[in-house]
């Protein structure tokens, strides 16, 4: 027996490769019927020469759990998500104008703060930000650009139209498995590469690598470029290796680096002390430099902050960038463009209530049974209530949370994610997907084509995060004008 | 390459020298007490005051048996030199460097440290001691072959054979002056015995074959001391590590003063007159030559691991100025 596309059900959701039992959508037509071509057998052969892919080739996540880390296999579905250029174009060019938006603001924030004193930007909410940091008031990094590597999360509702739902300006990842899963699609489904005009995604670190150079503070032709990791035991270490490897940069630990009496930072190797042009941190503000934000990081560069304001040394993304990876500034985004940019906003956000404000308060806490509410500086999933799946008590909990912290807490209706067909069993069912594309700004704009679709593999579960039981597909925007 | 790389694969040579040479040395011991007849003492101490730790066993022993030592050995976290932490570093440092080795040196490494934790308390026993140390040798000597094999021989395979040659040397001098020290009180009674030992000391360091086949005399304290502190050809001869490290130093950039410390032992090594020597000269000798291994890895050390002492110059900043 096979994939019966006859007996697929989106139910009440927009699924992206069926729309009805039996239809496939004119985008995934010909991976549906190639899917449909195969014997129960045959998938599950495929899905078992990825896993062993995954294992050979060392794609891990890191989970903490009772006090050890555990590497734990990347868990990827093989059925592909697939998306229309035509439309993927509207959504790439609506990155770009959100991350240009972002990073005027951001260099706004840092310098004039013109958009406060306007008032478009509530003051309160500034002097509240737990990322606002104070210390890179008045530095100037090139370009303007502050963040240069943006995740931004997408999702779409049940009629297939995409919203933004958050952006991670601080330290997103990600990336290195939006690469992998790409190799191991090639790997499992090479014959459907052969006719489908499938856009790449191989340049990313290429991209970034170029990105990086281009803020170098020397103008050099192989600048120095390391990637700074707090190390093993990060959940991340595995792309930060990786990303390294990638763009034949060191993965570096703080304290691999130092900073010299010419305030220029040094990193140790065995030819003596080296000059670093460019740091892609991977590592949190606060643990930056121990001289100015937390004084016992050990993951940190003592001098750091010095070095990057005298413009010695270039770090992406830029400390103090992450004042605009807040869910409160997520619900002003909109405004920001606008402001900065004069244009509308050409993704739109998803409709948020900021308790900050009496009467969108007012509504959360009469409305908590249909709402999302989100703290404003969680990341991961964590802290979050869904209203109508949550128990009485769990509502009264976070409507005193939200009575205490007004600023902290943002609320959403819950959309009805769209769906993707995933191996379950023997058989496909729906289940839910999100997507982050990275977005990379120096001197030009860079979209990733597509970007790391995460999965909740749990039925009916919209929670897509790997260490909450999230899988991940490969993304593939497919041209169909092209042949 | 790093600082920080090199210095974690220097020491994943070390430790995995040291796991290896003490599961030898264990081995050897255990076999040479089966032949002493009872009464006599088996000296199980001297292993432990071979690694100047007995302040560390007797914090945790009462008396210097067997069973104490043999476990203090093999299996005593608290012991920063068992085969069992010993092993834990070398894992540690295998894990922090898994990019720049081959996968198959980490899945090895971690093998078997999953293997002698599950054994190591076991291996304390007589009956389960000479599988679970051949086991132990064995796959020290499989990861010492895929690193030879699979592994570009440039600085990060350079800076692991370093540092087991370092250790090695190291270690055979512990164990040549061990015998020395033991035998220096008992100079003018010397007991049916001590033949034997200078036996036992060549099998510590599995030279015994070697010995027998390129000296020719019969086994005498002077010949196996010059054979394991002068030979040039027996891999774990201090003459031979010495001769080992000073070719990998060749060719690790910033190298004259490690080089110049090393030709320094090379040379007091050469001409130490070892035949004509008594036993307390010896002993001083050997001491001297332990306090330079240590300045060779102190030398090591400042050179490549830490530069803190380096002024940051480099003539690259010049080059930045507009």
């Amino acid at each position: 027996m096979s994939i019966d596309w006859k007996r697929f059900d989106p139910g009440g959701f927009y699924d992206e490769m069926i729309s009805s039992p039996g239809y496939p959508r004119a985008v995934a037509r010909q991976v549906a019927s190639y899917l449909r071509s195969l014997s129960t057998e045959e998938i599950k052969a495929r899905q078992q020469a990825a896993e062993s892919a995954i294992v050979e080739m060392g794609i891990t996540f890191t989970v903490y759990s009772e006090g050890s880390n555990i590497d734990r296999a990347w868990p990827f579905d093989i059925i592909p998500r697939i998306i229309a250029a035509r439309e993927w174009n509207k959504v790439s060019a609506g990155l770009e104008q959100r991350l240009r938006a972002l990073n005027l603001f951001i260099d706004d924030l840092y310098g004039a703060q013109r958009i406060v004193e306007d008032g478009v930007f509530p003051a309160e909410l500034l002097a509240n930000s737990k990322n606002f940091r104070r210390e890179v008031v008045g530095v100037k990094p090139p370009f303007g650009v502050w963040a240069h590597i943006c995740g931004s999360d997408l999702i779409r509702d049940h009629k297939g139209d995409f919203f933004v739902l958050e952006d991670n300006l601080r330290v997103p990842s990600g990336v290195s498995y939006m690469l992998e899963n790409r190799v191991l699609t090639k790997r499992v489904f090479g014959e459907l590469f052969e006719d489908a005009s499938i856009l790449p995604v191989a340049d990313y670190p290429a991209q970034l690598f170029d990105m990086l150079a281009a803020i170098s503070p020397r103008p050099l032709d192989f600048p120095e470029v390391v990637v700074l990791t707090p190390g093993i035991y990060n959940s991340a270490y595995f792309e930060h290796a990786f990303l390294a490897q990638q763009m034949g940069a060191e993965l570096v630990e703080g304290a691999d680096l130092l900073v010299g009496d010419d305030d220029c930072v040094y990193m140790r190797t065995i030819e003596g002390l080296q000059r670093v042009d460019v740091i892609y941190r991977r590592v949190d503000d606060l643990f930056l430099d121990p001289e100015v934000f937390n004084s016992d990081s050990a993951l940190g560069v003592p001098g750091l902050m010095r070095a990057w304001r005298k413009g010695n040394v270039g770090i992406a993304n830029a400390p103090g960038s992450g004042v605009a990876d807040d869910k409160v500034v997520y619900a002003f985004v909109p405004k920001i463009i606008k402001y900065y940019l004069d244009e509308d906003p050409l993704i739109p956000n998803v409709e948020t209530f900021v308790c900050l404000h009496d009467d969108e308060r007012a509504y959360v806490l009469d409305n908590l049974d249909k709402l999302v509410v989100k703290p404003a500086n969680e990341s991961g999933g964590y802290g979050m209530l869904i209203g109508p799946k949550a128990t009485k008590k769990e509502r009264a909990e976070f409507a005193r949370l939200i009575k205490a912290d007004p600023r902290n807490y943002i609320a959403q209706p819950l959309i009805k994610l769209s769906t993707v067909p995933t191996l379950v069993d023997e058989h496909v069912e729906p289940r839910h997907v999100d997507l982050r594309p990275f977005i990379l700004q120096g001197q030009d704009v860079y979209v990733t084509p597509g970007g790391l679709t995460r999965v909740a593999l749990r039925k009916g579960s919209t929670v897509v995060n790997s260490s909450q039981g999230g899988g991940s597909k490969d993304t593939w925007i497919l041209d169909t004008e092209a042949s | 390459m790093l600082s920080r790389v090199a210095e974690r694969l220097y020491w994943m040579g070390r430790y995995l020298e040291r796991v290896e040479s003490t599961a030898r040395l264990v081995n050897a011991y255990t076999n040479q007490i089966l032949d002493l007849p009872k009464g006599v003492d088996p000296g199980w101490r001297r292993l432990v005051d071979l690694n100047g730790a007995s302040a560390v066993f007797e914090g945790h022993y009462q008396n210097y048996d067997e069973r104490n030592t043999v476990k203090f050995l093999l299996a005593d976290s608290f012991n920063p030199d068992s085969i069992a932490s010993a092993l834990a570093m070398a894992r540690e440092n295998v894990r922090t460097t898994r990019d720049v080795l081959p996968t198959e040196v980490w899945d090895q490494a971690n093998e078997m440290y999953l293997y002698c934790k599950e054994n190591a308390e076991r291996g304390v026993l007589r009956k389960h001691r000479f599988m679970f140390l051949k086991q132990i040798v064995i796959r020290c000597q499989q990861i010492t072959g895929l690193l030879t094999g699979t592994m570009s021989h440039d600085f990060p395979c350079d800076f692991i054979r370093l540092g087991r040659n370092l250790e090695r040397g190291d270690m055979t001098t512990r164990i040549v002056d061990s015998a020395v020290s033991l035998l220096m009180p008992r100079l003018d009674a010397p007991t049916p015995y001590d033949n034997l030992m200078w036996v036992n000391v060549l099998k510590s360091l599995s030279a015994f074959q070697m010995y027998r086949q390129h000296v020719r005399h019969r086994v005498k304290g002077e010949a196996v001391v010059k054979y394991l502190l002068q030979d040039s050809g027996f891999p774990r001869s201090l003459g031979y590590a010495l001769a080992r490290a000073e070719a990998l130093l060749g060719h690790l950039p910033r190298n004259e003063a490690p080089l110049q410390r090393v030709a320094l032992i090379q040379r007091r090594v050469k001409e130490a007159a070892l035949d004509t020597m008594a036993l307390d000269e010896m002993h001083a000798f050997i001491d001297q030559i332990q306090a330079e291994l240590n300045n060779m890895h102190e030398q090591i050390s400042a050179t490549w691991f830490s530069l803190e002492a380096l002024p940051a110059v480099q003539t690259q900043v010049q080059a930045a100025a507009p």
